[in-house]
């Protein structure tokens, strides 16, 4: 697939220390967050613009496949190599090469890890909003490549609205440089969002210009617990439709608080069956000390059962703790687990929740629910262990199921994780055929060749979907799923 | 949801990774660990990664990859600092992970040179079991560089001519005095508060005497009685991390029966790398019965130095220390036994200035003998570490495991820094001891 004269190529673009072909080299370049793993033929660790254009040019004269990769932290399967070829890993890119409080914006390499930058920012008393879950070890261009989001994206919104210029090698290896470091433009066509959420299928991003703000030195902290679902949504509701804008509104359900319970046994959540975690924050001390007592107002008289506010930081990351241990909570319960990024009209997350609490015990897998309340993306875990003969099917039909729920509430497939090959099989049923069209006409005027993330994005079996999730790449294809001896 | 009896298939790949394969699929692939992995942050490559190490070392305990040359040189070259235990969500224990893939690297990995398994098996099975053999070797390293011999070695360009010349860098000055343990007891100051035994090592006992008599004093003058058992010997850790999974259980035997002779409270231990082994010890020896219930109730003892003596609460020293300094997290001490705070506050309990540098917790590089083995990336480290510790203004960096000792006041020398590395007991020791001396 990458034939002997192409990689010497490669090892004289980026010299021989950074081309990894040997076997287990090729493992290490074979998956992401999901549980999907393919090996590239080869793996390149370019470090400039310059080297990612050649090395474009001379994959899209021999049309051989570029998977471009960041952090591989995502959770949509975007940086497997489903088509071998070349894996490009931009972590070596890793400057901030400029962040001007003048101009307000930061100037950043593709490898730049999110944390990075917000510490960066922080100690010039700015503030770079977006948070993904993963923003310890999330790079910047995987942000820009699924627009990434985060609690904070209800007050700040997700990482298109602070992307205001980008570096992008075409697939042929010439260099495009849309929008820049001005606040707004009105020049044409906004190329430079069209690029954010195209999960490397139009490009490769390998620079950013991301808008800043200042910093919002005070903040605090609300958990709510509720007895029903449909009271924590209400609460939502009542907060958002009484002037507030908290910058975050995060859900756990009754399975979640559970599992957390289970993980955290000696400060368990209440056991109630939904918990709110609301955060203000601001400049002044008192008027975000008035928020979050507004907040907790109106909680009190939403029928919430337990209120507790905290400023300290300390006491602040106790009220968050619950949330935080979702994570690692979960993956104690089963060894395997397909985390969902639906995103419904706010109004319908009881529905929504409900809907999933059926499918769970439909298939018998337990599907706890948790999320960003406020915008109404919740990420449904299903989970499960991949060694039990037969679940991988159940897991596939409460996958669809949910998808299917969330489209015929109004809502989309996924809210801040991409598409990538995990979701691809559902963009038909999301997307009409028009936008569809539009999206591959983009796809063929940008990447004629097609060796952009291959396999990515569009559906590769529109008319009938079943076995679907089994058919994502594994490596345990060559070898039976084993227990330990 | 019921139980559902898995399929039970034969691993295809080396026995030694069929005891942490579930270990192994703890992995979600979040790729936290990289955040925190000095390897990766040095080369920002996924294969010097955590995630890396444990996806290439699934692929061949389930058969998809072979032991391959560059399938070794990658897991080699982890630190086994465990920083990134630390912080996974997942429960992934890399050590453990390590020292099976060491294991199973020994067993199937094509042999090494003869000149180097030779020397191995010279340092493995000869030298650092036998501690009376260990002293021997000592004494001798003493008298070479006490001689003017070292000296002239070193002019002479005979030590680069040999390819010794790294390896001649990193020896530490050996103390004068070894500590030989038969059984000795430093009696408690004032009313006795607790009883402890200390764990005495081989290079902290003879490079590192007085830093262990320190240790006892300020035990001692906690209200602690200290007895040195006979019979301990080496923890096994280089043994271990170098894939003599053998041997490094067999130590473990020896120092479990040395200590059950003993009715202390606490076996207390000075040295970070040595006392993440001893807490290791029940892992290593789960599959053998008759030792697993013993090793159990040995790891209940063990306590670093720093841990215990915050858990009792250190007195009032006699002596108020003034001074700016810094702390270096040794990772078998942060990362392995989850002790960081316990350090400052001792250090700021007698009254010194703590500054904290960048970093304090990513691997100096010295990481047992990974210094020698690999001198590139241990460099890379050692200034890191250094740059950041200078940053502070401190006069000395304190740190509390002898291979960071070694690495830093060789890194520190050779540079021509003017930065004091001492251990933590020392440093104490200055605070509690019932006379001033000149230069403590």
């Amino acid at each position: 697939m990458v034939p002997e004269p192409v990689r010497r190529e490669l090892r004289a673009i980026v010299g021989p220390a950074y081309v990894h072909d040997g076997p287990a080299e090729l493992i290490a370049y074979s998956y992401d967050g999901t549980f999907q793993q393919q090996r590239p033929d080869v793996a390149v660790s370019p470090r400039t613009t310059e080297e990612v254009a050649q090395i474009l040019a001379l994959a899209h004269a021999h049309a051989i496949p570029v998977v471009p990769r960041g952090a591989a932290s995502g959770l949509a399967g975007g940086v497997i190599p489903l088509a071998g070829g070349i894996v490009l890993n931009l972590a070596r890119m890793n400057r901030i090469l400029d962040l001007s409080p003048e101009d307000g914006v930061a100037v950043v390499e593709a490898g730049v890890i999110t944390a990075q930058l917000q510490a960066a920012a922080e100690a010039r008393g700015l503030f770079y909003p977006p948070d993904p879950a993963s923003l310890n070890q999330s790079s910047l261009g995987g942000n820009v490549a699924t627009n990434a989001g985060g609690p904070r994206c209800l007050k700040y919104g997700a990482t298109r609205d602070y992307v205001r210029g980008l570096t992008v090698v075409l697939a042929d290896g010439r260099v495009l440089r849309p929008g820049g470091r001005v606040l707004k433009q009105s020049t044409g066509y906004q190329l430079t969002q069209l690029f954010v959420g195209s999960e490397g299928t139009l490009g490769v991003v390998t620079e950013i210009i991301l808008r800043l703000l200042p910093l919002p030195r005070e903040r605090a902290t609300a958990r709510l617990a509720f007895a029903s679902l449909d009271a924590a949504a209400e609460t939502v509701t009542t907060l958002l439709t009484a002037g507030l804008l908290p910058t975050a509104i995060e859900l756990l359900d009754r399975t979640t608080i559970s599992l957390v319970a289970d993980y955290l046994p000696d400060r368990p959540p209440p056991p109630t069956d939904a918990l709110l975690i609301v955060e203000c924050d601001g400049t002044e001390r008192a008027a975000v000390a008035a928020e979050i007592g507004r907040v907790a107002e109106l909680a009190r008289h939403s029928g919430a059962l337990e209120v507790r506010v905290a400023t300290a930081p300390a006491e602040r990351a106790a009220l968050w703790e619950a949330r935080r241990a979702i994570s690692p909570a979960l993956g104690r319960l089963r060894p395997n687990k397909l985390g969902e990024d639906i995103v419904v009209p706010r109004s319908q997350i009881p529905a929504m929740v409900r809907r999933i609490t059926a499918i769970s015990a439909e298939v018998g897998l337990p599907i706890p629910v948790f999320g960003h309340a406020g915008d109404g993306n919740l990420h449904p875990n299903i989970l499960f262990d991949r060694r039990v003969p037969g679940e991988l099917e159940r897991v596939e039909r409460a996958a669809g199921a949910i998808f299917e729920a969330a489209i015929a509430l109004g809502g989309t497939l996924s809210g801040e994780h991409g598409i990538g090959s995990l979701k691809r099989e559902f963009m038909a049923a999301r997307l009409a055929p028009e936008e569809l069209w539009a999206m591959r006409a983009l796809k063929q005027a940008l990447d004629p060749k097609g060796i952009l993330n291959p396999g990515k994005l569009f559906p590769t079996r529109p008319d009938d979907r079943t076995g679907w999730l089994a058919a994502l790449p594994t490596l345990d294809g060559v070898v039976p799923c084993s227990t330990p001896a | 949801m019921s139980e559902t009896t898995l399929p039970r298939v034969t691993l295809p790949g080396p026995p030694p990774l069929h005891a942490e394969y579930a270990n192994l699929l703890q992995c979600i692939r979040c790729g936290l660990c990289l955040s925190v992995c000095p390897t990766y942050q040095l080369t920002l490559l996924e294969q010097e990664s955590p995630r890396g190490r444990i996806a290439m070392a699934r692929a061949v305990a389930e058969g998809h990859l072979a032991v391959t040359p560059d399938f070794v040189a990658h897991e080699e070259s982890c630190l086994l600092c465990e920083a990134c235990t630390a912080v996974c969500p997942a429960g992934v224990r890399m050590e453990e992970l390590g020292v099976a893939v060491r294991a199973a690297i020994a067993q199937q990995a094509p042999p090494r040179p003869r000149l180097a398994r030779l020397l191995q098996w010279l340092a493995f099975r000869v030298v650092f079991p036998d501690l009376r053999r260990f002293r021997r070797q000592a004494r001798l390293l003493r008298w070479y560089q006490r001689s003017g011999l070292q000296a002239l070695a070193r002019r002479s360009g005979l030590l680069k001519l040999l390819g010794l010349a790294t390896i001649e860098a990193y020896l530490p000055p050996i103390d004068a005095a070894f500590v030989v343990p038969r059984g000795q007891v430093w009696p408690a100051r004032g009313p006795e508060r607790h009883h402890t035994a200390l764990f005495a090592g081989c290079v902290m006992s003879t490079a590192f005497a007085e830093t262990d008599r320190a240790t006892a004093r300020v035990l001692a003058a906690n209200g602690c009685r200290v007895e040195l058992p006979a019979s301990q010997g080496c923890c096994g850790a280089l043994h271990a991390h170098g894939g003599d999974v053998a041997m490094a259980r067999e130590l473990a035997r020896r120092n479990i029966a040395a200590f059950e002779a003993s009715a202390a409270e606490t076996i207390v231990v000075n040295a970070a790398g040595c006392g993440a082994m001893l807490k290791e010890y029940a892992h290593l020896l789960a599959d053998d019965p008759p030792w697993a219930d013993r090793a159990r109730a040995f790891v209940r003892r063990v306590r670093d130095f720093t841990e215990l003596l915050a858990a009792l609460g250190p007195r009032e020293p006699p002596r108020r220390l003034t001074g700016k300094v810094t702390y270096q997290d040794p990772c078998h001490l942060a990362h392995a036994q989850r002790v960081r705070a316990q350090p400052r506050q001792l250090l700021r309990a007698v009254g010194l200035e703590l500054v904290e540098m960048k970093e304090s917790d990513l691997c100096c590089g010295s990481a047992g003998i990974y210094n020698l083995t690999h001198p590139t990336t241990a460099d890379q480290l050692q200034a890191r570490k250094l740059a950041h510790a200078l940053a502070t203004g401190a006069e000395v960096i304190v740190t509390a495991n002898p291979g960071c000792l070694i690495q830093l006041q060789a890194g520190a020398a050779r540079r021509g820094l003017p930065l004091q590395v001492r251990h933590i007991a020392d440093v104490l020791d200055d605070a509690y001891r019932e006379e001033a001396r000149d230069g403590a």
